[in-house]
């Protein structure tokens, strides 16, 4: 692939129905361009975390997914409650979920911490009452 | 194995995957009814074990390319849940077993865990 490929997925706050549409759709396109199976596997654990975090947590949400030669990049922002104290948040097991969310099968606490492990770039930043955004780079040729 | 072994090792119902069966091998399995466990530790290709029925364990498996959902306690999914599996190509069974009984008959009949313990893997991944 020569040309880079960029998109951007809206995803609504507490739609728990349609909770991982936008990642299955990023993971087919990313079927399509042929990415490595492993590569495609921590890309859409990284991008079904994400959105499973701004329907639990934002009002709402955009995802974008930018590929280029070397790297696949996903940029999430929303617009929600904020995290106080983000190295609280990435501690593997630390969870605000309410029990609706858990009920689901989520908000164990496993989150961005899963997030983390599927980068190989990860930066996250938050203002209280503002919002949440992420930047999450998974390199194409593996480690 | 083949997922026709695993709905007579389990005495299963085969809700969806009835095209597939009979060729798709399974070698692993991870069991769990928190989804976010499966996302952080089930592998790619292996069965995935659990109680809920939502159609999230549907989309989970797919983001993971889960080689089937076997639902354990007698449960059957809604219609929604098993729409969602057809169109996205993934096979779920239901067994009236409990979970530490369908996952002991499998162990039993040489399906081992995808991952054998947190921070080591059977296949010396790091």
């Amino acid at each position: 692939m020569s040309r880079a490929y960029e998109k951007t997925f809206p995803v609504e706050g507490d739609n728990f129905d349609n909770a991982g549409t936008a990642s299955i759709e990023i993971k087919k396109i990313l079927k399509d361009l042929r990415i490595d199976e492993d590569v495609l596997r921590k890309t859409a654990i990284a991008v079904y975390e994400s959105e499973l975090n701004i329907i639990s947590y934002a009002r709402s949400g955009n995802i974008t997914l930018y590929v280029d030669d070397d790297t696949i990049n996903i940029d999430v922002e929303d617009e929600g409650p904020g995290i106080e104290d983000i190295d609280l948040a990435m501690q593997p097991g630390y969870s605000t979920a309410t029990e609706h969310i858990r009920q689901m099968g989520f908000g164990a606490g496993m989150g961005l911490y899963n997030i983390k492990s599927c980068s190989d770039l990860f930066e996250i930043s938050s203002t209280p009452n503002v919002g949440t955004r992420l930047k999450i780079i998974i390199k194409r040729n593996g480690r | 194995m083949k997922l026709h072994d695993v709905v007579e090792i389990l005495d299963a119902k085969l809700l969806i995957g009835e095209d597939r069966h009979r060729e798709l091998e399974v070698k692993t399995a991870f069991s769990a009814d928190l989804m976010s466990d499966v996302l952080a530790f089930a592998k790619s290709g292996s069965l995935i074990l659990t109680g809920l029925t939502t159609p999230q364990v549907v989309r989970t498996a797919s983001i993971l390319d889960a080689a089937a959902l076997i639902i354990v306690r007698g449960k059957i999914p809604s219609g929604e849940t098993l729409q969602l599996a057809r169109e996205l190509d993934i096979p779920v069974l239901s067994t009236r077993y409990i979970l530490f009984e369908t996952s002991g008959r499998l162990y039993a009949n040489g399906i081992v865990g995808c991952v054998e313990k947190i921070g080591g893997t059977r296949d010396g991944e790091p």
